[in-house]
């Protein structure tokens, strides 16, 4: 790689795959499919830059999300992390490198340990990983963290059930940063917040990446806020990206049929716009991503489908600068 | 039933326009309801003074948080409010002359899912899955229209055609969770129509569905509702499904109703602050990115803990001492129809 460092990725993703076997029997247990949940995925995040990763459930983007945190191994593909091939690491090597790349889950309540105070799920990733052994140190350093992320410190000695949603959501960003990552999964994380809180969270977000250089992979299924935090955005469906653009271009001019549906069903907060369109729903379900469509995944529900789209599926094109569809029949 | 010492009773729209109009009372008209749940933590008034109508074949959205007491005044109104620890404390619900919370119990259970039929949230808690759905619709069809059972069958394949479920006769054998999140909810919204209600409250009815499946659905109640001049009360959180279907909006917050007008009213020149701050930090789809959102700010209040004056005062930025004094009741503000409940919101 002859190209200067400042242009290199710091993270590229080739030829994911994440295949699922599907099991019958109880005492015989045998495979009889597979779940094919990421299908085929390529994308590259450059240092600084906010990623989303948009779909509906079902569409492989938090399996994906999963694989670069090496929650998951991958069937096949490549996971580049600033030179690294995380998809192939052994256990031992993961365990110095998972200190770079941290998560923030989606819900607050499930994501803390109800037992378990505040400062000491903040503390203990410091504890395991040994980054802040002596332990006045390491508390001092979890006071500083929660008033970083807009708590009070003295939140520290209380436990998750005594915070509300976003204020525990709050707590799982500090316990991410406490780790001083680069890179963060950040899969839903305001879905579950309240409206009024979402922006907060949002906010938080942005603050945080500018303070201090942080990377993010969001992954959402709520266009507003991935329109406006992401500069780049891939459109996942049943497991492959069908489209991946700079966030105006994807939102102003979307050309992937599944993209402008996507686009369309959510609806603007203002009655005088939405009175004046003519809304169409797309038609159909998202279907099984164990027996998908043949050719172009999205055929049965597109309404641009014509006989090729059946049995050929379309390779991703750049059709213009930076502008991936995954369509053939978009010029 | 006890009448609060404070009993709070706002003037609303529906009974201005009731007076304009004495002979023709609104469909449902909800007075000064009243619900309380005892908790270990204190009483909490989660619907305190909660006044609003619903013409025939309109469409009323409430929005609100949670904890604003959407739900629950939506339970109320069905009488479903679990007695201990909830209690509808004052207030009455007319629906078709009668005031449905003085009703027997046989003769609300003949209004549940016979007059006004229900949506939830989450089509997978709500129907029981060890009934298949076949079974699930002509119950309601036995109960309410008496109908036999070969004839409440037809009558279920018919109902599964109107909400767009393709071959209705498998599925009427099948089991709730051999269907889809979308399906499921077509499922309800079936039950639903059974017996031809004239009102319709669906609570977050598309919360848990993917946007292409809540377009889908939003469509399917909007086009029942227009076709067949049925009611709809839809409870949401969501800004744009309100602006999309709502012909009135009722913004809650802490029990009660904060502002209350038709949809572009409330959208186009919203007067209390929440309203105001509610819409000022939602993100837009068809904006580009700006700087930075601006959210309300502070955490919603507890309800075991509110005082005298204005519950929105401490993340109000128009807040001043007057606001301690008392909570402000719905006046009129801008044009016929609209209110809010805010000291600074007359202009």
């Amino acid at each position: 790689m002859s190209e200067p460092v400042s242009t290199e990725p710091l993270l590229t993703v080739r030829g994911l795959r994440m295949h699922f076997p599907v099991t019958e029997g109880i005492i015989r247990r045998r495979v009889t499919g597979e779940v094919k949940a990421v299908d085929g995925v390529d994308f590259t995040v450059a240092r600084g830059e906010t990623m989303g990763l948009v779909g509906e459930s079902g569409c492989g983007k938090t399996t994906t999300g999963r694989c670069i945190l090496r929650l998951e191994k991958p069937t096949a593909g490549d996971i580049i992390y600033d030179g690294q091939n995380i998809a192939t690491m052994d256990t031992a090597a993961l365990r110095g490198f998972r200190q770079r790349i941290q998560v923030i889950f989606q819900d607050p309540y499930s994501s803390l340990n109800p037992r378990m105070k505040i400062g000491e799920i903040i503390a203990e990733p410091m504890y395991v990983h040994g980054i802040e052994p002596d332990a006045g140190k390491r508390n001092a350093r979890v006071k500083e963290l929660l008033s970083e992320c807009g708590l009070n410190p003295n939140f520290a000695d209380r436990y998750p059930h005594e915070m509300s949603g976003g204020q525990r959501q709050r707590v799982g960003i500090a316990r991410a940063l406490a780790m001083n990552p680069e890179f963060i999964v950040c899969d839903e994380p305001v879905s579950a917040l309240d409206v009024s809180i979402q922006a907060q969270v949002v906010n938080l977000l942005e603050d945080l990446r500018e303070k201090f250089g942080l990377t993010y992979l969001f992954i959402a299924h709520d266009l507003s806020v991935v329109r406006h935090l992401c500069q780049r955005v891939a459109v996942m469906y049943l497991g492959r990206i069908v489209e991946m653009a700079d966030a105006d271009s994807l939102f102003d001019s979307p050309l992937h049929p599944y993209t402008r549906a996507l686009l369309a069903a959510v609806p603007t907060p203002d009655p005088t716009v939405e009175r004046g369109r003519d809304f169409r729903p797309v038609q159909g379900e998202v279907p099984s991503p164990m027996n998908p469509p043949s050719g172009c995944v999205f055929h049965p529900r597109c309404p641009m489908a014509v006989e090729r789209c059946k049995q050929q599926r379309p390779e991703p094109r750049e059709i213009r600068p930076g502008h991936i569809v995954a369509c053939d029949e978009v010029r | 039933m006890t009448v609060p010492r404070l009993l709070s009773y706002h003037p609303t729209k529906i009974t201005a326009s009731q007076r304009e109009h004495p002979i023709l009372p609104p469909l449902l008209e909800i007075i000064g309801l009243h619900t309380e749940f005892r908790t270990g933590a204190g009483i909490v008034r989660a619907v305190d003074g909660v006044s609003y109508g619903v013409e025939a074949g309109e469409t009323v959205a409430v929005v609100g948080e949670s904890g604003s007491g959407k739900s629950v005044t939506a339970l109320s109104v069905m009488r479903l409010i679990p007695d201990p620890p909830g209690q509808i404390t004052a207030g009455s619900v007319m629906f078709a002359g009668r005031d449905l919370l003085t009703l027997s119990e046989p003769e609300m259970r003949q209004v549940r899912g016979g007059e006004i039929g229900m949506v939830f949230q989450e089509p997978m808690t709500s129907l029981n899955p060890v009934l298949t759905i076949g079974r699930q619709i002509t119950e309601t069809l036995e109960q309410h229209r008496g109908l036999d059972s070969a004839a409440a069958t037809q009558r279920a394949i018919d109902l599964l055609n109107q909400v767009g479920i393709a071959e209705p006769v498998r599925r009427l054998q099948q089991y709730p969770h051999q269907l889809s999140g979308g399906m499921r909810q077509r499922v309800m919204i079936a039950i639903a129509l059974a017996c031809d209600p004239k009102l319709i409250i669906a609570d977050e009815p598309t919360t848990a569905l993917d946007v292409t499946i809540q377009a889908q659905i939003l469509e399917l109640m909007k086009g029942l509702s227009r076709d067949r001049g049925i009611a709809l009360i839809i409870i949401t959180h969501n800004l744009g499904v309100v602006a999309r279907y709502a012909d009135q909006v009722n913004v809650m917050y802490a029990g009660r109703i904060v502002e209350s007008g038709p949809a572009a009213e409330i959208y186009h020149d919203p007067r209390h602050p929440y309203t105001v701050a509610l819409l000022r930090s939602v993100p837009r789809l068809d904006r580009p990115r700006q700087a930075r959102l601006d959210p309300v700010e502070g955490q919603p209040p507890d309800l075991t803990r509110l005082d005298a004056g204005c519950a929105f005062r401490p993340r109000c930025r128009l807040a001043d001492a007057g606001c301690a004094v008392a909570r402000p009741a719905l006046t009129q503000v801008g044009k016929a129809g609209h209110s809010a409940a805010c000291f600074k919101a007359a202009a």
